[in-house]
């Protein structure tokens, strides 16, 4: 591993670093000041998304919510109240009669968390409530393919609702079909590897990031499950604004992406540390900062712990591997991750 | 959930997932180890090295102290003197480098110094030990054997105590004060030492004095000396001899052009002694490949930086008045086949010198043990078994004078361990060494939750200043750097309480139990993802296989 400046190392909270051990790259550290460790090193923690759910084995998505909504809980005094898209996330937490949720929490239809979300905030808003605040989740089909539509609405109308996409990149419990975020050359039940460019399209697909930055709402962020003070960091800064928010999480999938469950935060952590998952933020449209990348590899690290890119690192695929690289590359330029 | 007695299709009360036992998923568990790391497996002393950087991370440096020489009792002294294997083995080296633990142990026990921390002896057990030789061996059984609460009375022939700790070790490296004070610290636990006084039969002064059980710990004084070809105008010394006059501030015999004939520490030490006492040229003559000198290369590097030169892969063939021949030699290439590894090459060369000190090696001197018949000695040291006794029945041997790597630091091992065999014998028992747990490989870690933090580089003095006395030449770490070089430890295979398992459980089935109490997992609930044990940065869980 390189050697790195000691100044630029503590991208989550941008303290002065002070040498602790494990820093803050850890959940908790004992050595550390108690207001620099995350919700989740507490015991106080709510779980808003508790034990006995039934995500697969190491699911990343699970992990995802609890951590978000556990700082959303912390940062507004636990007054949350949740709508959550078809999906995944709504499935394997709410099988009837059932629930793993110990926040407010309702179910939508697939295409219509973030109008749904928006009547809640117009109902508070009526009730004279201003405490109370309006998270809308759902998985990346919800997002950026079916509710799409009602999204864009309620950035349009810049309603106070803070909108979480857990983006695992595909229809993961209807059997892995492609979703418009399943990223190039990945191998789904619908985008199968073969011929000459096995797998998902190049130059397909959409990345809502960018998307939500164009319609210039207060606040939009990309987080990932590897790196909790940062993700912490982004939910309780995007609920210091009012009006519509976007918080883009990648969450690995075990069993959509064929990688083993123990490797959920590692390969997460792979995705950023390659320059295939930028981490960044952006107020009003503007880029306003971005994670450096702590220690750099080499994508094809990160793509041989996934079968769905297995074709990719065959010898006769080198030019979906190139591009792969190239996508890492740009990413690495236009958001400065070194 | 109430779900009994209502009427057919109407809405149910909301329940919890909690009724849903996940844990029958599981296929693999997770439990919490502990593992042996590396440093404490290669510490001759067994000291629990990652135990007390952990303490001192946190500023205790009183327990730390406390824990540290609960195996060594002399930390501001092997603090400076210990070849510190334990940073060779340690897994911060796959990372940047290594952590300075020897660095660490000498600034805790300069608290321990300062603070004038004691130790406490055991419970008064009845018993009584002798000890022949008080050497770091002795001493650091004594130390152990009077914590066990056993009587202990040290015959040392010399005039002070420390044995090769003050009669081999220079001053530049080891100051008489800091030696002086960490041996009080032993007498003051009611360590009897007798000095001048030379043991001549082991078994008289055993029943004179009614001890039950022997320990020797004479160590191994004796110098190889070589008798070379020609007529030798000069004189030729014995190099463990010269080290003990310079400590007695006997008259300097190290003058005009020295030449040292050895490879190992005790030539180096010669050379930089020689260079302090203002010899005029000084020359180390090694038989070696600069790579494959036993002297360890810091201190070969300082002796250069001193103005020494060291002369590789020459052996001494003749004297003759001041002319000293030296053959050349060379690294035999079938050397693999079991061929002598460096041999002649036939060519010779010349030097001048006024004085020649051989440091060649040491063994144990037989004339000690004239007397005492039933003691075998084998290959030139005392014969001991697996729990070091001799072969007489109650007498056991430590340090140099059995079989060891020879350091000071094996020798407080020897010292540790020999203590807990006579512990044992004197209660009618065989000593058993507690099993080892399972070594915390650096494969085991996840390193990329550790912070960058490269070494803290202790303060050395100037080489032009280091010619002009025996003043130390490394200095100490400052406060600050002691507490950030400690905090570089990485907790190899011991949880260090990051909370990463308890966070990163994506069904919460970790409960933390507090600082200091650990965390346990519910079964109930655990999937056996095994998510935990990939992201345990320091390799404390362990996955192992359910009953199915």
């Amino acid at each position: 591993m390189n050697k790195q400046d000691t100044s630029t190392l503590n991208p989550s909270d941008r303290q002065t670093v002070k040498f602790y051990q494990t820093g803050t790259f850890t959940v908790g550290n004992r050595l550390l000041d108690e207001e620099f460790r995350t919700v989740q090193a507490t015991t106080e923690r709510s779980n808003s998304l508790d034990s006995g759910h039934r995500a697969c084995q190491g699911c990343g998505q699970a992990l995802g919510a609890r951590y978000a909504l556990d700082a959303a809980m912390r940062a507004t005094d636990n007054k949350i109240i949740a709508a959550n898209a078809t999906g995944c996330l709504e499935v394997f937490t709410t099988p009837y009669p059932e629930t793993a949720w110990s926040i407010p929490w309702v179910h939508s239809l697939f295409g219509n968390v973030a109008a749904v979300a928006s009547g809640i905030a117009a109902a508070l808003k009526s009730k004279g409530d201003t405490t109370t605040r309006v998270i809308a989740q759902g998985g990346d089909g919800g997002t950026t393919d079916i509710g799409f539509g009602c999204l864009s609405g309620m950035f349009d109308r810049n309603d106070d609702v803070l909108y979480i996409c857990y983006d695992n990149g595909g229809y993961m419990n209807t059997g892995v079909q492609r979703s418009s975020a399943t990223p190039p050359a990945a191998r789904t039940a619908t985008t199968m590897p073969v011929g000459d460019n096995p797998g998902s399209s190049f130059n397909t697909g959409k990345y809502l990031p960018t998307i939500a930055m164009a319609h210039e709402i207060p606040y939009v962020a990309t987080a990932s499950v590897h790196d909790l003070h940062d993700l912490e960091r982004k939910v309780e800064k995007a609920m210091t604004f009012r009006g519509a928010r976007y918080i883009h999480i990648n969450v690995p999938c075990p069993l959509g992406w064929g990688s083993q469950p123990a490797f959920t935060i590692k390969l997460s952590r792979m995705g950023v540390e390659c320059g295939l998952v930028p981490l960044f933020e952006a107020e009003n449209g503007q880029l306003t900062d971005s994670t450096k990348i702590r220690y750099r590899i080499p994508v094809e690290e990160y793509l041989k712990l996934q079968r769905r890119f297995a074709h990719v690192l065959k010898p006769h695929n080198t030019h979906q591997l190139d591009a792969i690289r190239a996508i890492a590359e740009s990413n690495i330029k236009r958001f400065n991750l070194l | 959930m109430t779900v009994q007695h209502k009427p057919f299709a109407i809405t149910l009360d909301v329940g919890s997932s909690h009724l849903n036992k996940t844990g029958s998923w599981r296929s693999m568990r997770p439990v919490y180890v502990d593992r042996l790391p590396p440093c404490n497996k290669t510490c001759p002393s067994g000291e629990d090295i990652q135990g007390w950087l952990s303490l001192a991370e946190e500023e205790d440096y009183e327990g730390a102290w406390r824990l540290l020489t609960r195996d060594n009792p002399f930390p501001a002294i092997m603090g400076r003197v210990c070849y510190h294997p334990c940073e060779g083995a340690c897994n911060r080296g796959s990372l940047d480098l290594p952590v300075g633990i020897n660095s660490v142990e000498r600034f805790i026990g300069e608290q321990g110094l300062i603070n004038n921390w004691q130790f406490e002896a055991g419970e008064d057990s009845g018993k009584k030990v002798m000890i022949i030789g008080a050497g770091p061996a002795g001493l650091s059984a004594a130390y152990h054997l009077r914590r066990f609460g056993h009587a202990v009375t040290i015959y040392e022939a010399a005039e002070k105590p420390g044995g090769m700790l003050r009669y081999g070790i220079p001053k530049y490296r080891l100051p008489r004060e800091k030696l002086n004070a960490e041996i009080y610290r032993v007498e003051n636990m009611g360590v009897e030492i007798v000095l001048n006084h030379k043991v001549d039969d082991i078994e008289v002064a055993r029943k004179a004095g009614g001890f039950d059980a022997v320990l020797i710990c004479v160590g191994a004084q004796k110098s190889n000396m070589l008798t070379f070809e020609g007529a030798a105008d000069i004189p030729v010394l014995d190099a463990l001899k010269v080290l003990r006059d310079t400590e007695l501030e006997r008259p300097n015999q190290l003058i005009g052009r020295v030449v040292v004939y050895g490879g190992g520490n005790s030539a180096m030490d010669v050379a930089r002694t020689a260079v302090r006492l203002g010899a005029q040229d000084v020359k180390v003559i090694s038989r070696e490949d600069p790579d494959n000198m036993t002297a360890h290369k810091f201190e070969v590097i300082e002796t250069i930086e001193e103005g020494s030169e060291v002369i590789n892969l020459r052996t001494i063939k003749s004297v003759n008045g001041h002319e000293i021949t030296l053959e050349i030699m060379k690294i035999s290439e079938q050397h693999h086949s079991g061929q002598l590894r460096v041999v002649g090459t036939g060519e010779y060369e010349t030097l001048e010198a006024d004085v020649v000190v051989l440091a060649i090696g040491q063994n144990v001197d037989p004339v000690l043990f004239e007397n005492s018949t039933a003691i075998e000695l084998q290959e030139r040291t005392i014969k001991v078994d697996s729990i070091m006794q001799t072969t007489q029945e109650g007498i056991f041997a430590a340090g140099d004078a059995a079989p060891s790597q020879r350091s000071v630091t094996s020798a407080l091992g020897h010292g540790k361990k020999s203590a807990r065999a006579i512990n044992a014998w004197l209660a009618g028992k065989v000593y058993q060494p507690a099993p080892q747990n399972e070594v915390a490989s650096f494969d085991k870690m996840e390193p990329w939750y550790y912070s960058d933090a490269p070494r803290t580089v202790q303060p050395h003095l100037d080489a032009v200043r280091r010619k002009s006395g025996f003043a130390e030449v490394v200095g100490d770490l400052e406060p600050e750097h002691a507490k950030y070089e400690a905090r570089r430890c990485m907790s190899c295979g011991n949880c260090f309480e990051c909370d990463n398992c308890y966070g990163i459980c994506p069904d919460n089935a970790i409960r933390k139990l507090g600082q200091g109490q650990g965390y346990e997992f519910k079964y109930d609930y655990c999937k056996g993802c095994g998510m935990c044990d990939t992201e345990c940065p320091c390799g404390a869980i362990n996955m192992i296989a359910e009953d199915i």
